[in-house]
């Protein structure tokens, strides 16, 4: 088929929107959590997430949101526990993680009859997209656009240094509550698209590909959003005509690309 | 006399139950230039910490007559990671950032402020390099920027000459000496050698706090004081730090 002719299908044309916000929200927030090394913290929100999904089943209210509501309270948990210093920061995202995923799994396994969505909350289903997921996630886009707009510079220096900004007066207490929230929120929301095992890739990947060229903060979060985007749209539309499933591709573009940059690195630059 | 800028009134400071600081009282005065020596592990870092307000005491109290944002800080060179995404220009802008603004327009006084720094530590040509591919003397020549950006009253630094080349350790040391006749300056160093001749006292942190009213001390008076510091020797000066010492 035509490639402009698949761009005519809604389907495909709500899974490109969902993929340039996605390539937004994950674009800018996952240069945050890739600088200030948060990967495994993401992580165990991400998966945390799950026990919502399997609560939302169960209860009978939109799964995705039980996912927002159970990442929000592991991020802040995580965030708090590890503030007073009562367990150490991975103990407690590795108990979060698994504890999350147990809820889920006893839940899903409680409610009756079958989960039919529970493969698209693993794995994602961008091609599945409703009008009310894209509305969510633009809202999500232009929030974290505007904070990171705002406060950048706050966000900067209280990610570069902590102490120094406290000393400075920053309220670092609040940025990084507001920021870790946002994270969370961005985790949920990608987990429609890239789903819970896959949505780590699209927070950290685009970001160390573009880090490979530029060492700057801003550069970073536009060439993540680019990149992301670029290779989200390439994963669709080789997912589409390969028929293999969407977020998977998405990956594998991704980390193909990250090794294409890294060849081109060597080549060119030498180093 | 004036009232001190910090006075630091028997102070306990204790991680979880690992008694750090005991009983340290220590007052600071305007144009003080105070070494702060002591072995690894004494409490220097969580004396300073503890004035900066960043740690907060269990007992007794630390009193400032002035504003959070009229000190300067240099942390350890661990305190930050290294490979941050950051570049010189913007490290050293942070030190004149206050409290929580929402500001587009880079104004013209900032602007000043920032080249000021940056020449002023010699790090103009470098301005827009990534932290992560400095060397450790441009590392602390920025750094050191940001603390003095702001012109404190008072300029706190832990440990400032880790990983720089003798030639910075110099230019350093000659600069603080100047920043002194404006502002008041608490340096933590491992070596008294090196310092001696630009401090004007010395505290020696170890638990204790003990305070000497002079930039030289010997090794007897370290043991008196409980501080078993090793006095590197730089030359031939071999137990005694003297006033005409000059370090090359």
């Amino acid at each position: 088929m035509d490639l402009l002719e698949l761009f005519k299908y809604g389907f495909i044309q709500h899974a490109v929107l969902a993929a340039l916000l996605m390539s937004v929200a994950c674009g800018i927030t996952g240069t945050y959590i890739v600088s200030r090394r948060m990967v495994f913290i993401s992580g165990g929100i991400t998966h945390a997430s799950f026990g919502g999904v399997g609560i939302g089943y169960f209860l009978g209210f939109p799964p995705l949101a039980g996912a927002a509501v159970v990442a929000v309270l592991a991020a802040l948990t995580t965030e708090n526990l590890t503030r007073r210093k009562v367990l150490r920061n991975d103990s407690i995202i590795a108990i979060l993680w698994s504890l999350g995923m147990a809820i889920g799994i006893i839940f899903v396994y409680l409610t009756p009859g079958y989960a039919p969505n529970l493969m698209s909350f693993l794995f994602g289903s961008i091609i599945t997209v409703t009008s009310t997921d894209l509305w969510l996630m633009l809202a999500l886009a232009l929030t974290v656009s505007a904070v990171f707009i705002l406060f950048y510079k706050p966000i900067l220096y209280v990610a570069f240094d902590e102490q120094f900004a406290r000393i400075r007066g920053i309220p670092v207490m609040f940025i990084n509550y507001l920021l870790i929230i946002l994270v969370a929120l961005t985790i949920v929301l990608s987990i429609r698209t890239a789903g819970i095992i896959l949505v780590l890739s699209v927070l950290t990947i685009p970001q160390n590909i573009t880090n490979l060229f530029t060492n700057r903060f801003s550069h970073i979060m536009i060439g993540s959003v680019v990149l992301g985007f670029f290779a989200s749209l390439l994963g669709l539309i080789l997912s589409y005509y390969l028929d293999i499933p969407s977020g998977a591709t998405i990956i594998f573009t991704l980390v193909l690309l990250y090794l294409v940059a890294r060849l081109i690195k060597v080549v060119i630059f030498g180093r | 006399m004036n009232a001190p800028l910090v006075s630091i009134k028997n102070v306990d400071f204790a991680y979880q139950k690992q008694l750090v600081l005991s009983d340290v009282s220590l007052s600071i005065f305007e144009r003080d230039f105070i070494g702060i020596i002591g072995p690894n592990g004494g409490g220097k870092t969580t004396l300073v910490k503890a004035i900066l307000g960043l740690l907060k005491p269990q007992k007794g109290s630390v009193e400032h007559s002035l504003e959070k944002s009229e000190i300067g800080y240099l942390p350890q060179g661990n305190q930050v990671d290294e490979n941050f995404p950051i570049t010189v220009k913007e490290v050293i802008a942070s030190g004149l950032e206050h409290g929580l603004k929402i500001e587009f327009r880079k104004t013209k006084g900032r602007q000043r402020k920032v080249e000021m720094a940056l020449e002023r530590v010699g790090m103009d040509a470098l301005r827009s390099r990534p932290i992560g591919e400095l060397s450790g003397g441009e590392f602390q020549r920025t750094m050191l920027a940001r603390a003095i950006i702001s012109s404190p009253k008072l300029l706190v630094l832990d440990e400032p000459d880790t990983h720089v080349d003798n030639q910075f350790e110099t230019e350093l040391y000659s600069l603080l000496k100047e920043l002194n006749e404006q502002m008041t300056i608490l340096l933590i160093s491992h070596d008294i050698g090196i310092i001696s001749p630009y401090i004007k006292t010395i505290a020696c942190v170890n638990r204790d706090l003990h305070y000497h009213t002079s930039n030289e001390i010997s090794e007897e008076q370290l043991k008196v004081y409980n501080c078993p510091i090793e006095i590197i020797t730089h030359g031939t000066v071999p137990h005694r730090v003297i006033k005409e010492h000059i370090h090359r």
